[in-house]
């Protein structure tokens, strides 16, 4: 495949599937599916309403268990069965709703279950606002007024940051946004883009989920397109223009890139 | 909202505000914080003003010494009561059985005391347990079995009040025997047993020098981590404000309550001064259950749960048995309310807990700025919010006479609390910027 032979790249990806399968009762959602993501990248995820995108990245954080196939973090294989054993080995997950405490501030958001108590098992708030404050800094976040401030009060792009910045405030390295720009304007989606090119700036891997193309081709280096199921294509973004993609997610293949014929025709009889 | 503007300078979280002035950075933020919601005590306080000035122009001797010291003695069911809800509330849940609950923890421990001779300390202890276990019960319906908490507490609520009528029995209520005075003096409704006026004093000193040493503390610590602050002189003036308040109240519980009034007779020469022992421990609830919602994971976790119960199992919070334990401190504060009761009537009734009871108690959290939609409240609220409900209802009691009196109390109470949870309906719009 293509992507084994990009310069510039880290010898090793972060996270390597292959031939994933899982089904939810007679519902066949992936199909043999194949992904790496590597560190230093933004790998966008691409595909359909109802391609499996969101049943592809519960799995690899562990809110679904995958039936078979082949789970490998840092060349290791492992079994993420829980979102626990996720975030242990440094992966965490931006979902499509944010799940925030609009009743509680910034810090306490970011902190949410793993709060710092000090040698009396009491808060150690001073230190939280501290190790927020330097998170958001250090991702350049300049829209947040205070970090007591209560997630009421933010807008959808102020939200989605604090949910960005409390995935990365627990030294993850495998970052993964569904749909982070979905319910944004136009400048607070600039915002969210350029965190997540800063967050692979930083080393770390980013997987995008999104369904505007715009979005994607302007930040990802890497683009992986489900269609029905089935991964049709996992190409480098400079290798591929607009049209292509389309494409690949409206018919599972482009030109020489994509599922072949038969491919196509299980994928669609899948859908019946 | 502005804060939205790209243009925005870049928020230096490192730099500390300075401690010495930034009061008007305060008050801009406080009136901030109030548009989007987040009152504090200050309407619950002003009501309490208002009201206070508003019956004692009606009625001279409104504020004198005797009555305040009743409303503070009457009002500490209430008050105890709250203060358990308010847990509940904050999950956005109810319980409708409080008041009842807290009856058949009474009568349990009069039952022990007078009819089975048991020792006080035990018959407390015993009420209590029965009230933790109570809790168990409907947190456990609620929080597996999935029943809603409405339905539960309403079932229990009519099960306790028979329950109270059962072990009553025929003679219709328990009375205490003069021989339980370390339980009676609580409130000393019926003897004579107050704080010490030095005692009174003391509490004050060690309330006001630990309040401010917090405080002091906190603004130090932030100081030398480099955070922001609040400024030193709002510190100072909360605490001067808390020592003036404390001072009148313990100076103005010195006077001798008897003198003057219709009771003396009945006394003789008993004197009737200093604070009651219920405020002391109306005074270490406060201060352990605002620990516990403020200072600790678990408290953390229970705002979270009411916020957004997803978020909370994300977080990987056990949120069952957050859901559960809300019930069990709900329960055994509403068991403390009703020994606080017991005290206070020196016996307990087979109706004890039951009519407005727990409506008082809700309404007094809600009146405090307890939100019913969960996720808002302190424990703070309890205590202002009982304050404000037992000054209208002993103002009204003043207020409203004739015939119909009792009915007309009762339509104003409910008025007051529809408007306290229109309040409520009304900050929580005010307080999202979605949805
Ligand atoms: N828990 C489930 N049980 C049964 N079927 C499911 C379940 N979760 C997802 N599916 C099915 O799997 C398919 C893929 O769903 P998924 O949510 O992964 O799609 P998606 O690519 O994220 O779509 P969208 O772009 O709309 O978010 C859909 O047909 C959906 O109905
Ligand atoms: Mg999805």
């Amino acid at each position: 495949m293509s992507v084994d032979a990009v310069p510039g790249r880290a010898a090793e990806p972060i996270l390597r599937l292959r031939g994933i399968e899982k089904s939810f009762g007679p519902v066949h959602v992936l199909r043999s599916v194949d992904f790496t993501a590597y560190p230093g990248e933004v790998t966008a995820l691409v595909g359909d309403n109802g391609a499996g995108k969101s049943t592809l990245v519960k799995c690899i954080g562990g809110t679904y268990s995958i039936d078979s196939g082949e789970y490998l973090y840092k060349g290791q294989q492992v079994h993420v069965h829980t979102p626990r054993a996720a975030s242990a080995l440094g992966i965490e997950i931006v979902y499509q709703d944010l799940a925030l405490c609009e009743n509680l501030d910034i810090v306490q958001n970011m902190f949410l279950g793993r709060e710092e108590v000090d040698g009396r098992r009491a808060l150690d708030e001073n230190k939280m606002e501290r190790m927020a404050s330097q998170t958001l800094a250090s991702l350049s976040v300049r829209t947040v007024k205070s970090v007591r401030q209560k997630v009421a009060s933010l807008s959808g792009g102020q939200r989605q940051t604090v949910a960005i910045a409390k995935a990365v405030l627990w030294n993850s390295e495998l970052v993964i946004l569904d749909e982070p720009t979905a319910a944004l304007g136009v400048a607070q989606t600039a915002q969210v883009l350029d965190l997540v090119r800063r967050l692979a700036d930083q080393g770390l891997a980013v997987i995008l989920i999104s369904h505007n193309m715009n979005d994607v081709l302007q930040v990802a280096d890497n683009i992986a397109v489900l269609y029905l199921g089935q991964m049709a294509a996992q190409v480098q973004r400079s290798e591929v223009n607009h049209t292509q993609i389309v494409e690949l997610i409206t018919a599972g293949r482009s030109g020489d890139l994509g599922l072949t014929g038969s491919a196509v025709g299980v994928g669609n009889g899948a859908t019946a | 909202m502005s804060s939205d503007s790209l243009t925005q300078p870049r928020a230096d979280h490192s730099r500390p505000q300075n401690p010495g002035g930034g009061a008007r950075d305060y008050a801009l933020d406080y009136i901030r914080r109030v548009r989007g919601g987040e009152m504090g005590s200050i309407p619950g306080i002003i009501g309490l003003v208002v009201l206070a000035i508003f019956f004692s122009i009606l009625k001279g001797g409104f504020l004198d010494a005797y009555n305040v010291e009743n409303m503070v003695v009457y009002g500490a069911p209430t008050i105890v009561m709250a203060m358990g809800l308010i847990f509940v509330l904050l999950l956005g849940e109810i319980d409708l059985s409080a008041g009842t609950a807290g009856g058949v923890c009474a009568v349990l421990a009069a039952v022990e005391m007078v009819r089975h001779q048991m020792n006080w300390v035990l018959a407390v202890l015993l009420a209590a347990l029965l009230g933790a276990i109570i809790g168990m019960i409907i947190g456990w319906l609620r929080a597996r079995v999935g029943i809603p908490s409405f339905v539960i507490t309403l079932a229990a609520f009519l099960s306790f009040q028979g329950v109270t009528i059962i072990m009553v029995g025929n003679s219709g209520s328990i009375l205490l025997p003069d021989s339980q005075k370390t339980l009676l003096a609580l409130t000393s409704a019926s003897t004579n047993d107050y704080m010490p006026i030095w005692a009174g004093w003391a509490m004050l000193a060690i309330v006001v020098v630990g309040y401010a040493a917090v405080k002091l503390r906190g603004v130090s610590k932030r100081m030398a981590e480099n955070l922001a602050v609040e400024p030193y002189s709002i510190a100072m003036a909360k605490v001067a404000a808390l020592a003036v308040l404390g001072a009148g109240f313990i100076y103005y519980m010195g006077y001798n309550r008897i003198v003057g009034v219709a009771r003396s007779s009945f006394y003789g020469t008993l004197t009737s001064e200093g604070v009651p022992w219920i405020v002391p421990v109306v005074l270490v609830l406060l201060f352990g259950g605002t620990y516990l919602l403020n200072r600790t994971r678990y408290g953390r976790h229970v705002f979270a749960v009411g916020g957004n119960e997803e978020a909370a199992r994300r977080a990987g919070i056990r949120v069952n048995a957050i859901r559960t334990s809300v019930f069990v401190i709900c329960s055994f504060m509403a068991a403390l309310s009703g020994l606080i009761s017991l005290s206070v009537s020196a016996g307990v009734a087979n109706n004890a807990g039951g009519g407005n009871t727990l409506l008082l108690a809700v309404g007094a959290a809600v009146i405090g700025g307890t939100s019913l939609f969960g996720g808002r409240g302190r424990i703070i609220d309890a205590v202002v919010g009982g304050l404000v409900v037992e000054i209208i209802s002993w103002g009204m009691g003043d207020l409203i006479t004739g015939t119909n009196a009792p009915g007309w109390q009762e339509v104003v109470t409910g008025l007051v609390l529809l408007l306290a949870a229109g309040f409520d309906a009304i900050s929580r719009k005010a307080g999202s910027t979605q949805g």
